[in-house]
């Protein structure tokens, strides 16, 4: 091995090793585009996602035949407003169905067999969340501009106010319930458990949360730390004080990133069947 | 080439792989053999990563498989065919594949040309598919990458006998392309047509490895020959008097002995044979007294 030329034992390899130095790592976007094909390539996504897009638009013709019918004044953030409100419900399922269906389906064999450095396979669904959660919002804005427009034509003239503060509030919510919903599913790999289990922190434990601060006085005080559905509620008008930042912060911890950080452990460490 | 160095994966009490280590060489076909439960697929699951081992080391061409960059460009792996999507069509499966791997769109009709599945198949949802047409469809998914190592498992369960004699051939070509195969089975007469080198794996650990004739060699007395010559009684007589047990057995005889050993006394003995060969089943017969004791029947 003392000998000249560097690199020369190099490129003559023993026998039966694999030389890798000709392959690049999988680009992280081809693995985002990958993973954003299957959200949509079998028929539960397919008619999922097709669901939220006709929710959308049902909704907003809705509110633009009851307001036109009716002879009410809307705006656009309005139309923009109720169509969000509806397709919130549907999304994290969604972000749920991205992990649990690679378990349920068991192709996460596949998957990780493909990409064993399995960190970077959550991080692209992670993405494909937050991507499918804009497009959803990137339509609810152009059925809305559309409804506004006919709105505008029928009744002469149309309320092009919007509320930025609201609709990003609206943005930062649905982030974070996309994420929940991810973030549940890495904890549970299973999609109708996750599913109860998110509908149950998403809107029956803010009940039980008002109901307990009812009911005893010591709660009402310590709630607001763990009630992180509450705690978003400042987020719609952007006017979050300080205590509402501790309370977002705090309780954020507990229903998104401990179980975010569990869950991914879960997955990096889980043995694939 | 696959290197296996002292694997053990416990799951609490129960070892399913216990210090394993063996070699698969380029250019060969190499059978992992073992009733059910014996540890064949955790071995395999441990190799790609999808299992951790308890300790131990796999090596595939040199490398862990994790540090592997896009792995399915030099190693193949089919765990199991029916883990797919099963609302995904066929195709569909394979363009994830591809896609993830960066191949173009080209090879994916490659692949289903290879394996023999049609266009119209492949436009089928994989719950439609039999389980052949699954084995089909994973073979065609572990190579969409070209690698240059084979990882199956099981391949040939659910494949018709002429599917099975398409795949010996394909992976013998492989093989003989330079690439290493590594395949498991529980049915020793899908391995030993194939398989130039043969691991048995019984209860977790190696019970024997090497080629055809060297594990048939180290079974040694336990062989059979079955031999038929011009006058069976005269050699039924030249056999025992050098003590090895005969009996009769259709046409000719069934001796405890190896043919070389039943060939010499007849030659010695100047008698015709018109039939020596050892009797079917000697591989089996060695497979399952090797195996016995992790046996879930018992061999009579």
């Amino acid at each position: 091995m003392s000998s000249t030329v560097p690199g020369a034992t190099a490129a003559v390899p023993r026998p039966g090793t694999i030389d890798l130095s000709g392959t690049r790592p999988t680009p992280f976007v081809r693995l985002v585009r990958v993973e954003l094909r299957k959200s949509y390539d079998t028929r539960a996504g397919f008619w999922l996602l097709a669901v939220i897009g006709l929710l959308v638009l049902a909704t907003e013709i809705t509110v633009l035949a009851v307001t036109t019918v009716q002879d009410q004044a809307v705006d656009f953030g309005t139309f923009i407003a109720a169509a969000a409100f509806v397709t919130s419900v549907l999304l994290p399922v969604l972000g749920i169905m991205l992990v649990t269906s690679e378990w349920s389906q068991r192709t996460a064999m596949v998957t990780f067999a493909l990409e064993p450095r399995r960190p970077r396979v959550i991080a692209a669904k992670a993405v494909v969340g937050l991507v499918l959660t804009l497009l959803t919002v990137a339509a609810s804005i152009v059925v809305g501009l559309l409804c506004n427009v006919v709105y505008g034509l029928i009744q002469g003239q149309a309320d092009w106010s919007f509320g930025w503060a609201g609709f990003t509030g609206f943005l930062i919510t649905q982030t974070f319930a996309m994420l929940g919903g991810f973030a549940l599913a890495a904890l549970l790999l299973n999609t109708p458990a996750a599913i109860v289990l998110f509908f149950v922190y998403r809107w029956v434990l803010p009940a039980l949360f008002a109901i307990g601060g009812q009911l005893m006085d010591w709660f009402k005080s310590f709630s607001p730390w763990i009630d992180f559905q509450s705690a978003q509620a400042p987020l719609y008008d952007l006017s979050l004080s300080g205590s509402e930042w501790g309370h977002l912060v705090v309780s954020g911890i507990i229903w998104l990133v401990l179980p975010t950080a569990v869950g991914t452990w879960r997955v990096l460490r889980a043995e694939v069947k | 080439m696959i290197v296996v160095e002292g694997l053990t994966r416990r799951y609490g009490a129960f070892t399913a792989v216990d210090d394993v280590s063996f070699v698969c060489e380029p250019g060969k076909v190499t059978g992992f053999l073992g009733p059910n439960g014996a540890g064949k697929t955790t071995t395999m699951r441990v190799m790609v990563g999808l299992t951790p081992a308890t300790s131990g080391r796999v090596t595939i061409g040199g490398h862990a498989y994790r540090d592997i960059p896009d792995p399915g460009r030099h190693v193949g792996v089919l765990l199991d065919a029916s883990a797919q999507h099963a609302g995904r069509t066929g195709r569909e499966i394979l363009e994830l594949g591809a896609r993830t791997m960066g191949l173009p769109g080209s090879r994916v009709d490659e692949m289903l040309d290879l394996v023999s599945l049609t266009r119209a198949e492949a436009k089928r949802r994989l719950r439609n598919y039999s389980l052949g047409m699954k084995q089909r469809l994973g073979i065609a998914h572990a190579l969409l990458g070209d690698p240059s190592v084979l990882i199956l498992d099981e391949p040939a369960n659910g494949l018709d006998p002429a599917g099975i004699r398409w795949m010996r051939g394909l992976l013998r070509g492989y093989a003989e392309r330079g690439g290493t195969v590594l395949l498991s089975s529980h049915l020793l007469h899908e391995v030993e047509q194939i398989a130039d080198e043969m691991i048995l794996i019984g209860r977790g650990r190696i019970v024997a490895q090497g080629d055809r004739r060297s594990l048939l060699a180290g079974a040694g007395g336990g062989l059979t020959t079955l031999v038929t010559a011009l006058d069976n009684s005269a050699l039924a007589e030249a056999l025992r008097a050098r003590g090895y047990a005969v009996a009769a057995a259709g046409e000719g005889l069934r001796v405890e002995a190896r043919p070389v050993d039943v060939g010499r006394t007849a030659l010695e003995a100047s008698l015709v044979l018109t039939d020596l060969r050892s009797a079917e089943g000697g591989l089996e017969d060695l497979f399952l007294a090797l195996t016995s004791d992790t046996q879930r029947e018992s061999v009579a």
